[in-house]
């Protein structure tokens, strides 16, 4: 006789006290294919953990944001941020819809050059650029963007040994009603830095003015600060053209966009709350258009989003290593991904779904990584099936920050692979393996031997 | 182990204790297990017919009956003096 599929045991008590307003469904569904692939299959094949990338995931959305933009305004052009996910797979997705690149660190630079992207079409930005790092973005005709007053000073002197002029923009901080405010990077507004900053450029003459920056903080959940941030770079831009008779090319309006995740604390899911990619682009456009550049002028608005074109397309399929009762009662569940790979569960709550199919009884459940250390929590809290060990899970949102952020900590990192439109899986990152990390080390001779 | 012969348990696994007031849900197979242990079925019994029937292992199968009896416990649906005994 065949036997009957298995479910652990449950019982569980009924409160009988006043119902959540905030309450939601928590049986999402099963999700046993991404892109039409079969998450067993992709395990079998290529292990757990595993990062998946969706390559329809990330055009699509690509696409939808530019729409966005360029639906409201003449001259758009997207940068991608290389923090934010730097696999070579992933960033020449994102220069074939035609984003440039959009770097903060000489490794990144070289990371853009080596994806075969225009040096033209390559900006540099952050606070620790070397003198030979900005010799060679500023002979190559990147454009820099100056984030301080001594990185202004060595690219001024830089310049006189120079072939051709740097092309430079100035970053710059601002109060646009939001809190944080960062004012770490760049030249503040508010208090003339910004200005001051501007007429040395111009006076020196020795660097090519383009641009203007700003980047106001980073997972913003309304659009009316970037409708500030535009007013507040589109006046600087004007008094550029009316003081030197100068016009900018393009102003960089940054990133910091919201993606779909939630932030650990918030009441409602981030994909029903965060502001869209119509919400930002109609704040952003409609500042800069109601500005006082004459229609032929409106300078090329490049937008550097990272989070929000690519989190989406991400997901980390893990497996179960084993179910505990805590002391409490509380059930817990030890999977093999931790926040060694997913960094970003520090901030978000990530939605997290079963592999596979099961019955409509769920348990609430602290889910832990493998990790031999007490920060290791994926989820404080979260509603699943009833999982047993092998069980397969896959956790969404997760293609910002954690390919760049993750750490070779306690264990190595897996496999990375990307599924393109035809359902094809390619690996885009093979998993580490003990030699990759120890060929690195070096061991003192009279250390190699241990007695 | 011996469970609260009071306890009233509908074919939906809707449980009622009626000596607490208290009400719980429960899934089939938790269901069937509280059935096995109101006819009085031995913890050793209950192993063999649900491995005979489920498809499942021996161990995970020992470890999760393990789990339930302390859920039971914790609820206080086990008799009193069976409960102090362990």
């Amino acid at each position: 006789m065949e036997k009957k599929r298995y479910e652990r045991p449950h019982l569980v008590k009924l409160d009988t006290g006043m119902p959540s307003k905030a309450g939601l469904r928590g049986d999402s569904p099963a999700t046993t294919r991404i892109d039409g692939v079969q998450v067993k299959e992709l395990i079998a094949k290529f292990g757990s953990p595993l990062f998946v990338m969706s390559e329809q995931t990330i055009r699509s959305t690509y696409q939808k944001a530019f729409k966005a933009f360029s639906t409201r305004y003449p001259k758009v052009q997207f940068a991608w941020s290389y923090k934010t996910n730097y696999l070579p797979a992933v960033c020449n997705v994102f220069h074939q819809e035609g984003s440039w690149a959009e770097v903060v660190s000489g490794f990144e630079y070289d990371k853009a050059l080596a994806n075969g992207i225009d040096p033209g079409k390559i900006i540099f930005n952050g606070p620790g650029k070397s003198a030979e790092e900005l010799k060679k973005a500023a002979e190559n005709g990147s454009l820099i963007h100056i984030d301080h007053l001594d990185e202004l000073y060595l690219l001024t002197d830089l310049a006189g040994e120079m072939k051709r002029k740097p092309l430079v923009a100035i970053r710059v901080n601002m109060d646009t009603g939001i809190y944080p405010m960062w004012d770490r990077f760049g030249f503040n507004y508010e208090n003339g830095q910004a200005w001051d900053a501007l007429n040395k450029i111009m006076l020196a003459g020795k660097l090519e003015l383009v641009g203007l920056h700003t980047h106001i903080g980073t997972f913003i959940m309304s659009a009316t600060p970037y409708a500030v941030a535009a007013s507040k770079l589109a006046d600087l831009a004007l008094g550029l053209q009316q003081k030197f008779n100068h016009n900018i090319r393009y102003i960089d309006m940054g990133g910091g966009f919201a993606s779909k995740n939630t932030l650990k604390g918030s009441y409602l899911p981030g994909a029903d709350t965060n502001p869209s990619f119509d919400d930002y682009a109609e704040a952003i456009t409609t500042a800069l258009v109601n500005s006082g550049f004459k229609p032929e002028s409106l300078p090329l608005l490049i937008l550097e989003t990272g989070r929000a074109l690519i989190d989406e397309a991400g997901y980390i399929i893990t497996s179960v290593i084993a179910n505990k009762r805590l002391s409490t009662g509380r059930r817990a569940t030890v999977i093999d991904a931790g926040v060694n790979l997913l960094f970003t569960s520090f901030w978000y709550e990530h939605p997290v779904t079963p592999a596979q199919g099961f019955s409509q009884y769920r348990e609430e459940n602290t889910l832990y990584g493998p990790l031999c250390m007490n920060i290791d929590c994926v989820r404080d809290s979260i509603n699943l099936p009833l999982l047993n060990k092998g069980d397969s899970l896959v956790i969404h949102y997760t293609g910002a920050y954690n390919l760049t952020q993750w750490m070779q900590f306690i264990t190595l990192r897996p496999n990375v692979v990307m599924i393109d439109r035809e359902g094809n899986t390619h690996l885009i990152r093979e998993s580490e393996s003990v030699n990759v990390i120890s060929g690195l080390e070096k061991t003192p001779d009279y250390l190699k031997h241990v007695k | 182990m011996k469970i609260n012969e009071n306890l009233a348990i509908s074919e939906s696994g809707f449980l009622f204790n009626p000596s607490t007031g208290e009400s719980f849900t429960v899934n089939p197979i938790g269901a069937e297990i509280i059935e096995k242990l109101k006819v009085g079925k031995s913890e050793e019994e209950i192993l063999n017919e649900l491995h005979d029937t489920y498809e499942i292992d021996k161990k995970s199968l020992q470890k999760d009956l393990l789990d339930f009896n302390q859920i039971l416990k914790q609820y206080q649906l086990l008799e009193q003096d069976e409960e102090t005994s362990n």
